[in-house]
């Protein structure tokens, strides 16, 4: 699935996975959670490998995952889906939790009264605010994003990157994003790392990944990016259409 | 059938309340509409109301009209016709398209069955001639396998070649590449913009991504809250969007791409 790969993400920047289907980026996504061992190789925490320190991963590393509508319980108000880590991980309960939901919420900019609703009664947009509130709540260090936007249209997808640029900002997160959406991935991330059927096939600054392509993967990805006509710095013509 | 046409469509739930309000468009063969809005603008309403598929408690008024004949409200009997070799629909989701208990190959000679009569070796020749047109490579293998047997992509490919298979004067494809990845998005669409100018058919292309959607189209119907605000060249509205549904859609989208429009050669 995924072979002699090897990347390292940097405190406070944004980095991305990017690669067609099948290329490995879910397989990674698994490896970072500690969902998944490596058979060789490893991953390291701070340094330190993961083993045996799935509470110190978990601490750190909260992960915000695609679908808005299959990732929240809808049995369970959105109180006890944003509380959930700060029980499991035994950092608060009671009045200090329920503080922290209401500060969570309001970090995403969903109404106080949110908090008493569940998951059907919000948009996809608001859902996939609640799983950030959830993942924000227990303050990791990094967001793990996978495809975070990508069920969602335009302007949503837009106001959801602001917010995680935000989230970036004002909490010092590090971001690690993966999804085939270029446009998301300048927006969010400063590095890049392509994966190609398993491997590393090309990685540094996102500017210069996608501004000047080497690997022949790499330069599929940047082609078959829909371009919007009359783009800034791009002549309009009849043939851009 | 050279064209057509939805004249003050509305679609009404049960109780009132007006989902689509007065949509108005023209397609002739050979021409391209794009379709375009947010969530619960009425796209996907206005595609199910032209082909006459509305969900149980929704009613459609208006007109649509099929080279000046009324299909909205005709028969089953008509609309069955009107749906094969008149208008084909690709949707979203090709899953939902796919019987999943039988072969790719039996889903295609389905319609070449009805609408052509094709049978035996007829049929399935022409089911590998429909397989290959969509650019699969071997046929033969994606003919033989389950839907869950091949990916995301070829399964849109074989929905695809479903719906050509009657040789459809217009082609409704409602966001057929959302849930596909970068590159096999841009090879899908490339694959319907060729099958497209070949046929010579004409194209209602639905979606929410103003760059996919101006890529396949000529002219583009904005929809917001179920009513159509503005119409135009898709040139002429990506430069000078008048309504002001338009203008935050054409601005949403350009500082969606923004960064990476400057990054990019």
């Amino acid at each position: 699935m995924l072979s002699e790969v090897s990347f390292e993400v940097t405190a406070g920047r944004g980095l991305a996975l990017v690669g067609e289907s099948g290329a490995g980026k879910t397989t990674l996504v698994r490896l970072m959670l500690g969902l998944l061992r490596p058979r060789t190789g490893q991953v390291l925490l701070d340094g330190l490998p993961l083993r045996g320190r799935m509470r110190a991963l978990r601490h750190a590393v909260q992960p915000v995952f695609q679908d808005p509508y299959s990732s929240l319980d809808p049995r369970r108000r959105v109180d006890r889906i944003v509380g959930e880590p700060l029980r499991s991980l035994g950092i608060a309960r009671g009045a200090t939790a329920t503080a922290m939901v209401e500060e969570a919420l309001r970090t995403v900019g969903l109404p106080p009264d949110a908090a008493r609703r569940y998951p059907h009664e919000f948009s996809g947009g608001q859902r996939q605010r609640i799983a950030i509130a959830r993942a924000i709540a227990a303050s990791p260090r990094v967001l793990l994003a996978d495809e975070p936007v990508s069920a969602l249209d335009t302007a949503t997808r837009l106001r959801l990157l602001d917010l995680l640029a935000d989230l970036r900002e004002s909490r010092r997160l590090t971001v690690v994003l993966v999804s085939h959406d270029l446009a998301v991935v300048a927006a969010l991330c400063e590095e890049t790392v392509v994966l190609d059927r398993g491997r590393v096939v090309e990685r540094g600054s996102t500017a210069e990944v996608l501004g000047s392509p080497r690997h022949p993967c790499t330069r599929r990805l940047v082609a078959a990016v829909p371009r919007l006509p009359g783009a800034a710095n791009r002549p309009q013509t009849r043939s851009d259409l | 059938m050279r064209l057509l046409e939805a004249e003050n469509l509305t679609v009404r739930t049960a109780d009132g309340r007006e989902l689509l309000q007065d949509v108005s468009f023209r397609l002739a063969r050979g021409d391209r509409l794009g379709l375009i809005g947010e969530s619960g603008a009425g796209k996907s309403l206005t595609v199910l109301a032209v082909v006459g598929l509305l969900p149980a408690g929704m009613a459609a008024s208006g007109r649509v009209l099929l080279d000046g004949e009324p299909i909205l409200g005709a028969p089953e009997r008509v609309l069955n016709t009107v749906r094969g070799r008149g208008i084909a629909v690709v949707f979203q989701d090709p899953l939902a398209a796919l019987d999943p208990l039988m072969r790719v190959g039996a889903q295609v000679a389905e319609p070449l069955r009805r609408h052509r009569g094709l049978r035996g070796a007829a049929a399935r020749r022409a089911v590998l001639e429909a397989l290959a047109e969509v650019r699969l490579s071997d046929p033969d293998r994606i003919a033989r396998s389950y839907p869950h047997e091949i990916s995301g992509g070829q399964r849109q490919r074989v929905a695809m070649a479903m719906a050509l298979a009657c040789e459809p004067a217009f082609l409704i494809a409602d966001e057929p590449t959302a849930a596909l990845d970068g590159t096999v998005q841009a090879e899908m669409l490339a694959l319907l913009d060729r099958l497209v100018t070949a046929r010579g058919m004409g194209l209602l292309f639905v979606g929410h991504d103003l760059a996919v959607v101006a890529r396949i189209s000529h002219r583009i119907l904005v929809l917001e809250g179920g009513r159509a605000v503005e119409e135009g060249e898709v040139g002429d509205v990506l430069r000078a969007p008048s309504h002001p549904h338009t203008r935050d859609l054409v601005s949403a989208a350009r500082r969606l791409h923004g960064a990476l429009e400057r990054m990019l050669p």
